[in-house]
């Protein structure tokens, strides 16, 4: 599959996640996001910025539990909690974010 | 009920598939919150070696992410210390694996134990379940 | 608690029957399959160490997997058990766990 952005091709799987990590661009990020209807606020960047050092530096997406209790620790308690994450990312933070992150599915992810 | 669960290493990573299949499933079974164990014995101690590179070989570098097991709550890694002696290593050669302990007010403390063949012998006849790799 | 170790490795090819031995403790139960079998052949190398072994740990080897190769069972260690698949299976349910030796 592929995903057209501005008369350019990005190669993705049959979900939409980007094939390389290198294609991402913020851009190309908010466009994923408008493609979903939503549209990006500073807290969804948050996330998705935490979740691209978190691949940074450990080459994984987080699985969600994982992800919660890291946000919880860097952001505040009143955002390390599934709720919050799941208000701003209704398919599922860790699936959803990850995708706009240009990351892999989290591994265990289903 | 909360089962024991012994991940047991014991090969080098690249050259086959058995070190990244078992990172992969000590990840998604950390999901069931299982008392997890996890033993590097043989070539397996050189899956934790710092400083892999794999920039020439065309393949993912997954070291780093033996360092996001202590996110996961797998923080009882042993290392068997022969099996690091009889290859020139000690532990200064392997990845500084830490986790933060919910008991003592998040400290960060080291996960690897290197431990010598009884200790893991004892280990291993303990568990409920035993993922051989 | 007695433990249930498999080795399916020529002792020529791998270490994987002399690492299991270092990690078996006295009780446990080791079963040579498939290559593993080579190991339990009399006058080798590895010979005096399960003779060693047995002092406190039970072996047995798998018969199909010793005739498949033309080894008669009368080269067998003396001492070592041979089972057919049945007695693999029977082995693995009286055993509280398996560590397989790959």
């Amino acid at each position: 599959m592929a995903l057209e952005i501005d008369g350019k091709s990005y190669e993705t799987d049959e979900e939409g996640y980007l094939a390389n990590l290198s294609d991402w661009t913020p851009d190309l990020c908010n466009a994923m996001a408008h493609a979903d209807g939503t549209d990006l606020s500073d807290n969804h960047w948050e996330v998705i910025n935490f979740l691209r050092e978190y691949y940074e530096e450990y080459q994984i997406a987080p699985a969600v539990r994982v992800l919660t209790k890291a946000i919880g620790k860097k952001l505040g308690k009143d955002k390390g909690n599934s709720k919050y994450l799941y208000e701003l990312f209704p398919y599922g933070p860790a699936k959803q974010a990850c995708k706009y992150a240009g990351l892999p599915k989290p591994t265990g992810c289903v | 009920m909360i089962k024991k669960f012994l991940y047991l290493n014991r090969k080098a990573p690249y050259g086959t598939v058995y070190a990244l299949e078992s990172l992969e499933v000590v990840l998604i079974g950390a999901a069931f919150d299982q008392d997890v164990s996890l033993a590097f014995i043989d070539d397996g101690v050189y899956q934790l070696t710092k400083a892999q590179n794999t920039d020439d070989i065309g393949m993912k570098n997954f070291s780093p992410t033996y360092r996001a097991l202590g996110d996961y709550d797998v923080n009882k890694i042993f290392v068997d210390g022969g099996s690091l002696e009889e290859r020139g290593l000690t532990v200064d050669d392997l990845l500084p694996l830490t986790y933060e302990d919910e008991d003592d007010d998040w400290a960060e403390k080291p996960s690897i134990r290197v431990v010598d063949s009884g200790e893991l012998a004892a280990l291993i006849d303990e568990q409920d379940v035993i993922f051989s790799f | 608690m007695a433990t249930l170790h498999t080795v399916n490795k020529s002792p020529f090819e791998r270490n994987a029957l002399e690492s299991c031995l270092r990690f078996t403790t006295p009780g446990s139960s080791v079963l040579l399959i498939e290559d593993g079998v080579v190991g339990a052949l009399r006058n080798t190398r590895l010979a005096p160490r399960i003779a060693q072994a047995m002092e406190n740990i039970t072996f047995y080897a798998l018969g199909p997997d010793i005739r498949a190769r033309g080894l008669e069972e009368s080269r067998i260690i003396d001492g070592i058990r041979i089972v057919d698949y049945a007695g693999f299976v029977d082995l693995t349910a009286e055993h509280d766990r398996v560590q397989a030796w790959l």
